[in-house]
């Protein structure tokens, strides 16, 4: 049944822009290297970043005295003390040459006056540390990106759906994935493989995410035995557009947009009156829901994000991608009229677990980017921290596969592992396309959403989260009840839908029973029931292992180098 | 949290549209056809919507490409009513009809249904030589450029590569080796940017036989473009230039 093999030294699965760094560090020192991706590369959701990356460039005069160490502490508190310190120095340290050699590669940043790169302030941020290129920043660094691909004419495998791993003992010797416009499986064996496939945004009804992002990449990990790290964790951001949840990039607020409730308030200043709408997205966020709640939003369950003092000169210079957006799909001008906004899930925090190296627990088996947890955004992540992490840990991941690869005495052979995996993915596949279905998948995957959304939401509380659990269970029970109908090879969305949706439930079972167990409020977890953090019982990661019953939970201790966990105030 | 809880199956349908989707199987069908859908309507549902209600609902056969679904991917380019549209920001209740039809885009081999083949139009991007190419290196220092610089490439940049002024160009139709419109753009993105050094290669490439010179200046893309982009212009301009540096070898 397999149509054909291919071999490769490193494999990169995901073509955003933690797949194409860690694809272009890898073949740079001279592997045979390949990119394995759900969709062309360029369509990656990376492309759909709007407000910038964050580097202390220290570029414009109000930023002259930022450095990595106060971004480094920026970015701790803004996760609430749950980040790894030493990983979070790494990532900070680094920025600054990632983002320069993102221009080098040729990225059209925004220019200073002086003709450098511009950054922007953004949220928890002591300084305007955020590069952008208008609000279009992970569009363009994406174009960079694969251009620097096709320079180099890396091997790309585009519309390949990765199936499963294929691993003997603790070592990841390949995967075996569909390719979509055939239909056929093919099987790719590797030394090394780089899972980047993004985030699992769309586990929930309300994401901000685009249609690909299911966690697939975490869920092929996670049954292969690497543990899935603080899962609990979902950012909303607060400013999504009502309707189709399309973000609205929080450079509208770093250039000095405001939020504005029903009696024309600008409520931040109850919540955080310093720093009013640039506070941390997980406090904006419960901020503009508790307006919601008590009855001060507007129709249709949204708050009003205001651009129109910035006058239109601003707003077509820095922000003209979100007012398309806003016309093109709200039919709302922010030259003219405020932007209703809601919050919406938008980045897993968690992910893979991994360490700075973007190493798992498999051998051969590495990740980056939003599908992976170093972790360096622990339970809230900054804005313009997402693109740095992709760039930085990308580099990172790509230059330790290929340590990997050239140290050759811990290979296993590749035959028995690759035998195994092919199998795996045709009885897969089978059990699917054999057979009458009893439970259509779209109710599934529609009732999966509204649980997450309702109830491991902004707010969490142990009423709801249970119910969710148990939701969950019986979902994955009538998910043994889903059939592919369509029977055709080539372009079957309905097989790749429903292969998608296994992972979705699985990993959605993770973020319900992490949020369930963690008795504490910290960062975008936020638990009516328990309002405080707990620094005594709760100051370590959640690492969740894959059992037929579902995820059992084991914690490990967080890295602390320099800052002691303190009050989190803004 | 009670009044703003989210119910999936809550948001009523108002009324239904007529969705006419185009099918083909070039490798198991003769010819192609239109299949008649009727789609129940929800509040501010896009034509991508309409297409994921019919495969969940009434059609899993149905074949079409998706990402981002906010206009920012070009994954769904696709020929709806007449026109060249991403059918996520096309609006259902801005189309002044409930008949929609929907094709891939024309021109281009269909590999089923609304899923065509990409390769013709990323072979001409590569020919371009579509990356930044310098002599110098700067090291740890970023390479300068002024915003009036910048604001030359400020358009062109935006191009998503959804492919639609390309199916859209009367001569890529004719003359299937002509590098077309986004490809062009691509290259005046990269002839624009202060910071390139690679002008004089590029400008052999675009003033080739499959270049320009080739466009009529029809602005066939310049409608179809979801983007808005000038590419006629763009390709104007490296005409200029190709002149220019032509005038100026004859000069020496």
């Amino acid at each position: 049944m397999v149509k054909e093999m291919h071999k490769h030294q490193v494999i990169i699965v995901g073509g955003g822009m933690a797949g194409l760094r860690a694809a272009l560090e890898s073949y740079d020192q001279g592997m045979d290297t390949a990119v394995v991706s759900q969709v062309h590369p360029i369509r990656s959701h990376s492309g759909a970043a709007q407000g910038g990356i964050n580097g202390s460039l220290a570029n414009v005069p109000e930023g002259k005295d930022d450095n990595w160490e106060r971004h480094a502490f920026d970015t701790v508190k803004g996760s609430d003390f749950l980040a790894d310190q030493d990983a979070v120095e790494t990532m900070t340290k680094e920025a600054a040459i990632r983002i320069i050699e993102l221009e080098h590669m040729g990225t059209p940043f925004s220019r200073t006056e002086d003709g450098k790169i511009a950054q922007r302030p953004f949220g928890g941020a002591g300084y305007p540390r955020t590069c952008y290129a208008s609000d279009k920043t992970g569009h363009v660094i994406m174009q960079a990106l694969y251009e620097q691909l096709v320079k180099r004419q890396v091997k790309v495998y585009a519309e390949y759906f990765v199936v499963t791993l294929a691993v003997q003992g603790d070592v990841c010797r390949g995967l075996v994935a569909i390719n979509i416009i055939t239909g056929g499986l093919e099987s790719f064996e590797a030394d090394a493989v780089i899972l980047a496939t993004g985030g699992s945004g769309r586990i929930y009804a309300r994401s901000s995410n685009a249609i690909i992002n299911t966690g697939s990449g975490m869920a092929v990990a996670y049954q292969a035995g690497v543990p899935l790290k603080d899962l609990e964790f979902i950012q909303f951001h607060p400013t999504s557009l009502l309707g189709s949840n399309i973000l609205m990039t929080e450079a509208a607020r770093g250039e000095g947009g405001y939020l504005v409730n029903n009696q024309g308030e600008r409520f931040m200043q109850r919540y955080t009156p310093k720093v009013m709408e640039l506070a941390p997205r997980d406090i904006v966020s419960r901020s503009i829901q508790t307006e919601i709640d008590q009855g001060r939003g507007f129709p249709g369950g949204c708050v009003h994000l205001d651009l129109r003092h910035l006058g239109r000169e601003k707003i077509l210079e820095r922000l003209p991608g979100i007012r398309d957006i806003a016309m093109n799909f709200a039919s709302v001008d922010p030259i003219l009229q405020p932007i209703p906004i809601q919050p919406a899930q938008h980045y897993t925090m968690g992910g893979i677990d991994c360490n700075v190296d973007g190493e798992t627990v498999l051998k051969g088996l590495l990740t980056a980017g939003e599908c992976a947890c170093v972790s360096v955004h622990g339970a809230n992540r900054l804005g313009g921290n997402s693109l740095l992490d992709t760039v930085v840990f990308g580099q990172r991941s790509g230059k330790k596969a290929v340590q990997y690869v050239q140290d050759k005495h811990t290979r296993v052979p590749a035959e028995k592992a690759m035998n195994e995996a092919v199998a795996k993915a045709e009885k897969k596949i089978t059990t699917l396309t054999e057979g009458q279905a009893s439970e259509p998948t779209f109710k599934i995957r529609s009732e999966l959403g509204e649980t997450m959304t309702n109830k491991v939401g902004i707010f969490r509380d142990k009423g709801p989260m249970t119910e969710a659990v148990q939701k969950i269970k019986d979902l994955k029970q009538r998910y043994k009840g889903c059939r592919v109908t369509y029977k055709g090879k080539k372009f079957n969305l309905d097989l790749l839908r429903t292969l998608e949706l296994e992972g979705c439930l699985q990993v959605a079972e993770v973020i319900a029973q992490g949020a369930l167990a963690r008795q504490e409020s910290r960062g975008s977890h936020t638990r009516l029931d328990f309002k405080d953090r707990d620094d005594v019982n709760w100051l370590k990661h959640t690492l969740a292992y894959y059992t037929a019953d579902g995820p059992q939970m084991k914690y490990r201790p967080v890295t602390i180098t320099r800052w002691q966990p303190e009050a989190r105030k803004y | 949290m009670a009044t703003t809880e989210l119910k999936v199956e809550e948001k009523q349908a108002v009324s239904t549209v007529t969705l006419r989707v185009f099918r083909f199987d070039p490798e198991k069908d003769k010819t192609s056809r239109y299949d008649t859908f009727q789609v129940p309507v929800k509040p501010g549902m896009s034509v991508l919507e309409t297409l994921f209600e019919v495969l969940d609902k009434q059609d899993s056969s149905l074949a079409f490409r998706y990402a981002c679904r906010g206009a920012v991917c070009g994954s769904c380019a696709m020929y709806i009513n007449g026109s060249y549209k991403l059918a996520c920001e096309t609006q259902l209740s801005l189309m002044g009809t409930t008949e929609i039809t929907v094709g891939p885009l024309p021109h281009l081999p269909v590999i089923r249904d609304l899923v065509v083949d990409m390769a013709p139009f990323f072979e001409k991007y590569e020919r371009v030589m579509p990356y930044l190419q310098t002599k110098n290196d700067l090291k740890d220092k970023e390479r300068l450029q002024s915003p009036k610089q910048r604001k030359l490439i400020n358009e062109a940049v935006d191009c998503i590569l959804c492919s639609s002024c390309y199916s859209a160009c009367p001569i890529t139709w004719t003359h299937k080796e002509y590098l077309g419109p986004s490809a062009l753009n691509k290259a005046y993105r990269f002839v624009a940017d202060s910071r390139d050094e690679a002008t004089a290669e590029r400008l052999k490439v675009v003033s080739g036989e499959d270049g320009v010179w080739r466009c009529h200046t029809i602005f066939n893309c310049v409608e179809a473009c979801p983007k808005k982009l000038n590419q006629t212009d763009a390709i104007e301009t490296l005409r200029r230039k190709t002149v220019s540096q032509k005038l100026k070898f004859w000069k020496r």
